[in-house]
């Protein structure tokens, strides 16, 4: 069993990020991580292969040459090896999808995990623009998956419910919080992590044609209002959230 | 610390992350039921954490000291009595056997203890053998082959959940003839018959690391107990102690770097007069003073780490210890009136720092050391 894992380096999902003078958001200090639903995705494929009792985990990124420090954070979680696609950031998704593409097209993999979607930009892009390239079928926002004979069943969380889908394999597969909840590396984890290959190339990617004009925080929120006290404010209060929030 | 490899870094992360997910929401209540949950020292040897220091053959880590000490100091930042008791298994279980045990002795003892499956403790200190540390009086006598060993330790950190005790004791005849030149270090079993756990003591601080009395009741060991030469148990634990008080100094720079950051978060909020805590000048002041010295003690003991002798051992314990207790000491400070209960988090921060500045050898003692070193060779 092969399986396939794209990761993306992200700020730290619990920084306070701060927007630089050009835009975008000022990196300096920053802590980075593999996007969490990422972290999922690579769960999931070391998983899949314990249950299986052997095979391998091979993870990519598209990205700057800092993201083979959460390439060697994979590998330290238990990924075979891994291989990091060079390529300045990039909004456009297409442009990641067909780097990756042109990467994993002769990689005869069993299964292609991706997070379901990058914590930084939230495209929700390139796990299914992959498949696309790749003529593969393609699951989404899996909770859990099962492997079958020569297909993989999907636990989908959709709305009030779990759907149960099946695919043949090759497929992929993009991951979202449910059973994947990640591993710590062990201290073995990090020392092995060293001595695993990390191939660095440049990725074949084309020109950005999504492009960042500015960025920005939220408005503040206005500060809330005190209604009244007691009893007496209930209907204030309801009235307030009826025709001024209009909650009710 | 400021050349912390891409390793050590990794190292430091994981058990910054562990810490702040598997013991830091449960050390108020550690603390007050003197245990901590079952399922944490077999998380921990999961990870790796009992085989940092020994070697890969034996399913250990081989860390080198400076990744060694920041494991641990993060790991106190999360719950202290977790690095106690990794720094006293590295320190005289581990480290001992590595420097002085048989081959055997390394095979039958490293890979378990490695792998967390045993866990060290030491037995010194005794009734009236305490800083005074060659005045042991427990004995081994010869016996066949063997030994039997009778005697009383006091203060044995782990002592009843350890599976090998590192234990003191007189082989010179007639006992006491030789001072600190006739005591062995022997490699005790704790399933020994005679080998009886006794009264835990009820300790300031550290509630969740059980302290107990150890009586040795004519316990019989084979040849293969005694560690290296009979009468040379006193240098190895002074050998031990220079690893061991590397660990404390670590904890001590944890338990520091949690009051501070206690410290920062709470006069970050509270407001007092119209206005938060950390705009007053006093309270800045505090706050810069509390964090200069904790920085000082990591990089003292981060030079200690890379560069290890007795005296830098000591020099580190010494500095972070009482940095651990200056610093916690104003974090109660800050918190005022709240700082004093039991509900915030800094009041047990400072009964955990007391003990860094006396167990493994008292401050004075590690003054005495230092003092001792200036003049080694005029």
């Amino acid at each position: 069993m092969k399986i396939v894992t794209c990761i993306k380096r992200v700020p730290d999902t619990e920084a306070r990020l701060k927007i630089a003078a050009g835009r975008d958001i000022d990196a300096a200090g920053l802590k980075f991580i593999i996007s969490p639903y990422d972290e999922f995705a690579v769960e999931a494929a070391l998983q899949l292969r314990e249950a299986k009792g052997g095979g391998e985990v091979i993870v990519v990124s598209v990205g700057e040459a800092a993201a083979a420090e959460q390439l060697r954070a994979a590998l330290a979680l238990g990924a075979d090896r891994a291989v990091l696609l060079e390529a300045p950031p990039t909004l456009d998704g297409l442009v990641t999808a067909r780097a990756l593409a042109a990467e994993l097209k002769d990689a005869n993999a069993d299964l292609y995990l991706f997070g379901m979607k990058a914590a930084d930009d939230d495209q929700q892009q390139v796990g299914p623009m992959v498949a696309e390239l790749l003529g593969l079928p393609c699951v989404t926002v899996v909770a859990e998956l099962e492997l079958g004979d020569g297909k993989i069943l999907c636990h989908r969380e959709v709305e009030g419910g779990i759907e149960v889908v099946e695919a043949p394999l090759p497929a992929v597969v993009t991951i979202t919080k449910g059973k994947y909840e990640p591993r710590y590396p062990s201290l073995k984890g990090i020392m092995a992590a060293k001595k695993k290959p990390l191939e660095e190339k440049e990725a074949a990617a084309g020109p950005s044609r999504v492009r960042l004009l500015d960025l920005s925080h939220p408005p503040e929120r206005p500060p809330g209002k005190v209604v009244g006290q007691g009893a007496d404010a209930v209907p204030e209060l309801l009235r307030l959230l009826r025709e001024e929030a209009k909650a009710l | 610390m400021t050349h912390a490899t891409e390793e050590q870094q990794q190292v430091r992360e994981l058990a910054r992350e562990f810490a702040e997910r598997e013991l830091r929401p449960h050390v108020e209540r550690w603390d007050r039921e003197w245990a901590l949950d079952a399922s944490v020292l077999p998380a921990l040897a999961e990870l790796g954490f009992f085989g940092m220091l020994a070697p890969e053959e034996y399913g250990g880590m081989g860390f080198d000291l400076p990744t060694y000490v920041g494991a641990l100091e993060e790991l106190a930042w999360g719950e202290p009595t977790v690095a106690l008791t990794l720094s006293i298994h590295s320190a005289f279980a581990v480290s001992l056997l590595l420097r002085h045990g048989s081959v055997e002795q390394q095979q039958r003892w490293l890979g378990p203890l490695a792998r967390g499956e045993v866990l060290g403790c030491l037995a010194l200190s005794e009734p009236g053998a305490g800083s005074d540390a060659a005045a042991v009086q427990t004995l081994a006598r010869r016996e066949g082959p063997g030994w039997v060993m009778s005697g009383t330790k006091k203060w044995v950190t782990n002592g009843r959940i350890a599976g090998l005790a590192v234990v003191l004791a007189r082989t010179d005849e007639p006992p006491g003839s030789r001072g600190a030149k006739g005591i062995g270090a022997f490699l005790v079993p704790t399933e020994s018959v005679g080998y009886d756990v006794g009264e835990r003591e009820h300790t300031m601080g550290l509630r969740p690391a059980e302290v107990v009395t150890v009586q040795l009741r004519d316990v019989r060991l084979g040849p293969e107990a005694l560690l290296g030469d009979a009468s040379a148990g006193f240098v190895y634990a002074m050998q031990g102690l220079d690893v061991g008080r590397l660990g404390i100094a670590a904890q001590a720079v944890g338990i520091a770097q949690a009051a501070l950051e206690h410290a920062v978060a709470y006069a970050g909020e509270r407001e007092q007069f119209g206005q938060k805590l950390r705009t007053f000048e006093g309270m800045q002041f505090k706050l810069a003073d509390m964090a200069a010295r904790v920085d000082a003690a990591r990089a003292l003991v981060a030079w200690a780490a890379a560069t290890p002798s007795t005296r830098a051992s000591s020099a580190a314990k010494l500095f972070a210890s009482e940095t651990a207790m200056w610093v916690t000491t104003q974090a109660v400070q800050v918190f005022g009136g709240y700082g004093y209960m039991r509900d915030y988090p800094v009041e047990k921060l400072m009964r955990d720092a007391k003990a860094t500045e006396i167990y493994e050898g008292t401050n004075e003692i590690q003054r005495v050391i230092i003092a001792r070193e200036l003049y080694r060779g005029a």
